[in-house]
């Protein structure tokens, strides 16, 4: 513990002479002279917003470590200004691929397009980004984050099969703006607005964290009379969320059934609790994936434009079985 | 009372915009004023805005003693973020997390640290003589890597039910957060208002240099303000982050310096220093977090959300501009000497 705190201490002192020193020192640590075979990708994470982002994020540095691939890892905090600067250095460094997570859809089209003049191809993890021009990235892996939403929307039609009455469901999205909140919003109305005893009565954003998930809810449930279903973009707000029901003396998953997207270890236990009903997994660990797709991209292999991670969807009695190999 | 002197009171459009917020509230769910009593404890809309605004309104009142020294407080988030860190991280250390004395201790460690980064920002404004902005700017950023630091990057989660009782916890049936608010404004106002300390801050904002001349210790002054700040920021991370029961380094405190900063304005208290209002800055505190939840519960689509609270602000901080008042409103009255 002290160690850990000392490294702490120690590691607030580094970031503070990064900010007066905010040099370009390892830019000649590029492999831009071609002296080894070592492949050189440069990797911008959004950041450490949730427990499924680290597990992704170390999911990349084992995989590229194993796959001996040099990794230039930047943490973009969940600001774009923060990962379009991140880009702009990588291709300073003359790196072989880059590969990102961006924060948001929208705004890449200058950076891409330097990178693309200086002939480093990219590649999109987790999130897509809407520009038109395609031949700004090679390739997008990660989950179909519409497809998610329909996983959801369809455990909630076949729950309420068969009954009439009407059903109010609250939406926690994720931030603005992002991919996965839209994304996630439009696959779940996709597949409820069939039927129409279903009804989203109110759809806010809880910022993909466990504050304003919490937060969010507690107006919820004074705002709106009734409340059947909570659908949460992310398991972290529907913890949150599962606080301010008990909180109103309510019983989660009971009194209201919630369903949520991701599967972390904290969602699945309570998942396994039965205060969440339905989990749909969205998988973090695209590491050795993304890797395979970077060598073969290196070599000039042609690959797929949209490459998917294998998911799955879980119930509490899944989420019992698989509890104790969860590593994130 | 005479209506004019109401009107031209420095806090009578911060309370008439509050006002204004919570009966629109009611407008759009009529239950909005309820409070009732849910398993021993209160409960209802406006339980959740005093509860809501403690963090907030803990910033704020460092913020302003900050600010009435001349100065600024830019990484009271960072700061927050560092409390919750280490006390969700020696939480989890503790053999029994549910036995009172030990969480205390933990408290008190998360807070005395906080402390120590208050010293570092006063040493860096008043003995190096570096700008506030730029001396806190060091710690705002440098803070949230120290944060990460300590949970690793990752959401620490605590089962303690002492630390719970923090930011989510009722004595007496009311929120034991807002009691903390509460008591920290009322030592904040016996202190600068009860002694001369108050009087020395504002003298120290009006003219450092006068105030030296004047045989009053503007450095040790200076000092101080940043060490509270600093201190009331520790213990909103503790509530923050106990309100979850987890340490969330990267969401705790992010960008809470702004809304601080702006409480403080909407209060009354000028930037430069000099004059300052504890009771407008809670105030001020307390409507941001009043404007947040009625954006929720009057569903205003999450696309205009910042849109339509920056327009509230707008209009409160026009309505508190005399110039636009009487550009404005001059218009209406019989006097028309005033050039079009």
């Amino acid at each position: 513990m002290l160690r850990r705190l000392s490294l702490a201490v120690a590691g607030g002192l580094l970031l503070a002479s990064a900010v007066a020193g905010c040099g370009g020192d390892d830019a000649g640590s590029g492999s831009g002279g071609g002296g080894d075979d070592k492949i050189t990708l440069g990797f911008s994470q959004v950041g450490a917003e949730s427990g499924w982002r680290t597990a992704n994020t170390k999911s990349i540095q084992e995989s590229a470590a194993s796959a001996g691939i040099d990794l230039k890892f930047s943490d973009a905090q969940g600001k774009q200004e923060n990962q379009i600067k991140a880009i702009r250095n990588f291709i300073t460094q003359r790196v072989d691929v880059i590969a990102f997570s961006p924060v948001v859809e929208s705004g890449w089209g200058t950076v891409l397009k330097e990178a693309k003049d200086a002939g480093i191809p990219v590649i999109l993890t987790d999130r897509a980004i809407d520009d038109p021009d395609t031949s700004l990235y090679k390739t997008f892996i990660g989950s179909d984050f519409v497809e998610e939403g329909k996983k959801a929307g369809d455990w909630l039609v076949k729950e309420y099969e068969g009954k009439t009455d009407p059903v109010n469901i609250v939406e926690l999205q994720g931030s603005p703006g992002a991919a996965p909140a839209n994304d996630r919003k439009a696959g779940f109305a996709d597949v409820i607005k069939a039927d129409t005893k279903f009804k989203v009565v109110a759809s806010q954003t809880g910022q993909f964290t466990r504050t304003d998930g919490k937060a969010v809810m507690e107006t919820f449930l004074k705002s709106q009379p009734k409340i059947d279903v909570l659908y949460a973009h992310n398991d972290d707000m529907g913890l949150g969320a599962i606080e301010a029901i008990e909180a109103a003396g309510k019983k989660p998953g009971t009194d209201i059934k919630i369903i949520t997207v991701d599967a972390v270890k904290d969602g699945m236990t309570a998942l396994s609790e039965n205060k969440i009903n339905f989990i749909v997994e969205c998988s973090p660990l695209l590491g050795p994936q993304l890797m395979d797709l970077v060598k073969k991209v290196q070599d000039g292999q042609t690959i797929p434009q949209r490459v998917l991670t294998e998911e799955t969807t879980f119930t509490p009695e899944q989420a019992k079985e698989v509890l104790a190999d969860r590593k994130y | 009372m005479n209506l004019t002197a109401l009107l031209r009171h420095r806090l009578f459009w911060p309370i008439a915009v509050l006002v204004v917020l919570l009966a629109s509230n009611l407008v759009f769910s009529n239950n909005f004023f309820t409070i009732t009593l849910q398993d021993g404890h209160l409960y209802g809309s406006l339980i959740d805005i005093l509860r809501r605004s403690a963090p907030l309104v803990l910033v704020a009142l460092g913020m302003t003693l900050v600010i009435s020294t001349g100065g600024i407080d830019l990484s009271v988030g960072s700061v927050m973020a560092i409390s919750g860190a280490l006390a969700c991280l020696l939480i989890g250390d503790l053999s029994n997390p549910d036995s009172v004395g030990p969480v205390l201790l933990v408290v008190g460690a998360a807070i005395a640290l906080c402390l120590v980064f208050g010293l570092w920002n006063g040493f860096l404004v008043a003995v190096l003589g570096i700008q506030p902005i730029i001396a806190t700017l060091i710690l705002m950023v440098a803070g949230r890597g120290v944060a990460q630091l300590i949970t690793d990057g990752q959401i620490l989660n605590v089962h303690s039910a002492p630390y719970r009782v923090v930011g989510a916890g009722y004595f007496l049936a009311v929120p034991v957060s807002f009691l903390i608010a509460a008591a920290a404004v009322a030592l904040t106002v016996a202190v600068t208002r009860r002694t001369a300390l108050g009087l020395l801050l504002e003298s120290v904002g009006g003219s450092p240099t006068a105030s030296r001349l004047a045989g009053i210790r503007a450095r040790r002054i200076t000092i101080m303000v940043y060490v509270f700040a600093a201190a009331f920021a520790g213990v909103a991370g503790l509530i923050y982050s106990s309100d979850v029961s987890s340490a969330d380094s990267n969401a705790a405190g992010n960008l809470i310096e702004l809304n601080a900063i702006l409480a403080v304005v909407i209060g009354g208290t000028a930037l430069t220093g000099g004059r300052f209002s504890i009771a407008g800055s809670v105030l001020g505190a307390v409507i941001i977090t009043t404007l947040d939840i009625t954006a929720v519960s009057v569903g205003v689509p999450v696309e205009t959300t910042l849109l339509f609270k920056a327009v509230v602000v707008i209009i409160l901080c026009l309505a508190q501009s005399a110039t636009f008042r009487a550009k404005v409103f001059g218009r209406f009255s019989a006097k028309r000497t005033v050039p079009a």
